[in-house]
């Protein structure tokens, strides 16, 4: 009995994975072939991007507030507290400012996808959208899914200089130490390849969340409870694989460089 | 501009000339999702111009046998022809400008309700990029057809359950359709507005001859249908001669997972099958 549900379980979960990756492919080609919903982008790019502008502000700052706090403590052990500066920028832009920037959109916005297209599902809505003779993943998920790459992006780039501004506030109003030896510390330590794995990560994490997010909301079933559980599948989905696609970019990003 | 009150400019150019194939052709469909079967071996056809009425107990089925018929269920034995195209392994970008040919009243209504009423009805005009005064027109002729022009920038959260089958009734009427899909339009309705939209269906069908499917659990409306016809002098349904009924419409009736009848209402009232008589009693 209990190998029977082991076994319809692991079927269905490498079912579910097959539909995602279908799902996840078909939402990326669309965007090269017509009909391309523009209005729907810049209105989608509206929503996650300047409607998640203020959690990623904050965020962003307080985390570099926290990393000042905490890694000052351990520096001036070592007598080191002048690279408090370098430590913030790389923690910030190499993995905190992209994964944080990451689990807050998606904490906001793949639940909202999800929700919002699972209700359109249960409502019938995207039923009538079909018969319509518009295509739902055209309309609703593909530009979804771009605008969550580019704003996640951008968000990600604001979340960092908060992040280090925020380091920055500890470092000089607590710790009472010179701003522009903050400053130049920071700036001196950067590479490249710093910058770049910070850059890419957003990409990803944007496809990601977006995706996972609508993909929840379409496979939704059992009316408004099951609602609910596409939110909670799309919340802690997206959140899980954010952090396990950041390990995996991490090691290529190194091995590459 | 007057797409929706005049005849000639109601889709009659586009639709299926009277001696042409079926509009809509099932064939030995079975259509089942993760369990038993919901129905098998179902065959009917509907001919332009023609009126079909699916009756069946809550549960038979009935949805989604009209959603087969637009492709947006697929059956797993048996074919559907739509418009004369084998439409049941057809990929489904194929599909949609199929069904945009069609048009579909669903069960709640299955209004946009991020949506004004005005861009409800005019989503598919709106995803053509047709300019927005010609939409405008359109829409107001579309709600005026109805009965709810004042509804016009109202959303569908402020619209009673009537309103919405109406307004779900001009969006699938805007788009100068040749087939119509009617999903239990007058369910859980109160009898005054049941009766109104039953005018609605027998206004598009005796003026501009769409052939439609209409699901219902109401013999009351099917009835009504048969032994009726919209008299445009009087702008409401009348009732046919004493003895005759409307002979292109006629009923399909689903029960125990199979098509149990399909024929006129004379055959219906007097069939021997003990699943029509139980239904009928």
């Amino acid at each position: 009995m209990a190998t029977t549900s082991i076994d319809r379980n692991a079927k269905q979960f490498v079912l579910t994975v097959q539909d995602y990756a279908l799902f996840a492919f078909r939402a990326f080609r669309n965007l090269f072939t017509p009909p391309v919903y523009w209005t729907d982008f810049l209105l989608q790019s509206d929503i996650i991007g300047v409607g998640s502008l203020v959690i990623v502000v904050l965020s962003g700052f307080f985390t570099g507030c926290v990393l000042a706090l905490q890694s000052a403590a351990t520096l001036e052990a070592f007598g080191a507290t002048s690279v408090t500066g370098r430590f913030v920028a790389l923690s910030m832009i190499r993995e905190l400012g992209p994964v944080l920037t990451g689990i807050m959109v998606s904490g906001r916005n793949a639940s909202s996808m999800a929700s919002e297209l699972g209700s359109m599902v249960v409502t019938e809505q995207i039923d009538a959208m079909r018969a319509l003779g518009v295509d739902p993943m055209r309309k609703l998920v593909t530009p979804r899914i771009f605008a969550c790459i580019s704003m996640l992006f951008f968000l990600t780039i604001l979340a960092n200089a908060c992040g280090i501004l925020g380091g920055a506030a500890v470092t000089v109003f607590l710790n009472h130490q010179n701003a522009t030896q903050y400053f130049s510390m920071a700036w001196e330590s950067l590479r490249l390849r710093d910058i770049l794995q910070g850059l890419v990560k957003p990409l990803f994490f944007g496809y990601i969340i977006a995706s996972i997010g609508c993909f929840n909301g379409m496979k939704t079933t059992g009316g408004t409870e099951g609602v609910g559980r596409s939110t909670i599948q799309a919340v802690v989905w997206s959140s899980v694989l954010i952090i396990f696609a950041d390990y995996l970019i991490s090691q290529v990003m190194l091995s590459l460089f | 501009m007057n797409r929706i009150l005049i005849p000639e400019q109601a889709g009659h150019g586009t639709a299926p000339a009277p001696d042409a194939g079926p509009v809509v052709a099932v064939r030995g469909a079975s259509v089942a999702f993760d369990g038993p079967p919901v129905f098998e071996d179902v065959s009917f056809k509907i001919a332009p111009g023609e009126t079909r009425i699916l009756l069946g107990p809550a549960g038979s089925g009935k949805s989604v046998l009209l959603k087969l018929v637009n492709g947006l269920v697929s059956p797993y034995t048996g074919t559907v022809t739509l418009f004369g195209i084998d439409i049941t392994r057809l990929r489904e970008e194929l599909l949609f400008p199929l069904r945009a040919r069609t048009g579909m009243v669903f069960q709640e209504g299955a209004l946009f309700d991020s949506l004004t009423v005005r861009d409800n009805v005019a989503y598919q005009l709106i995803q053509e990029e047709v300019p927005d005064e010609e939409i405008d027109a359109r829409v107001r002729e579309a709600l005026s057809f109805v009965g709810l022009e004042e509804t016009f920038a109202m959303y569908p959260a402020s619209l009673s359950g009537g309103m919405r089958r109406r307004v779900a009734i001009a969006r699938a009427l805007i788009h100068e359709p040749e087939l119509l899909l009617y999903d239990s339009p007058t369910g859980g309705l109160d009898p005054v507005t049941s009766n109104t939209i039953i005018e609605l269906i027998g206004k598009q069908r005796d003026v501009y001859r769409t052939p439609s499917l209409l699901v219902t659990h109401r013999l009351q409306d099917a009835f009504t249908l048969c032994t009726h016809r919209f008299d445009p002098a009087q702008d409401r349904m009348v009732p046919l001669p004493r003895g005759t009924t409307d002979p292109n419409t006629t009923f399909l009736m689903l029960g125990e997972g199979h098509l149990i009848f399909d024929g006129s209402l004379h055959e219906f009232l007097h069939s021997e099958d003990s699943f029509v008589r139980e239904f009928l009693a």
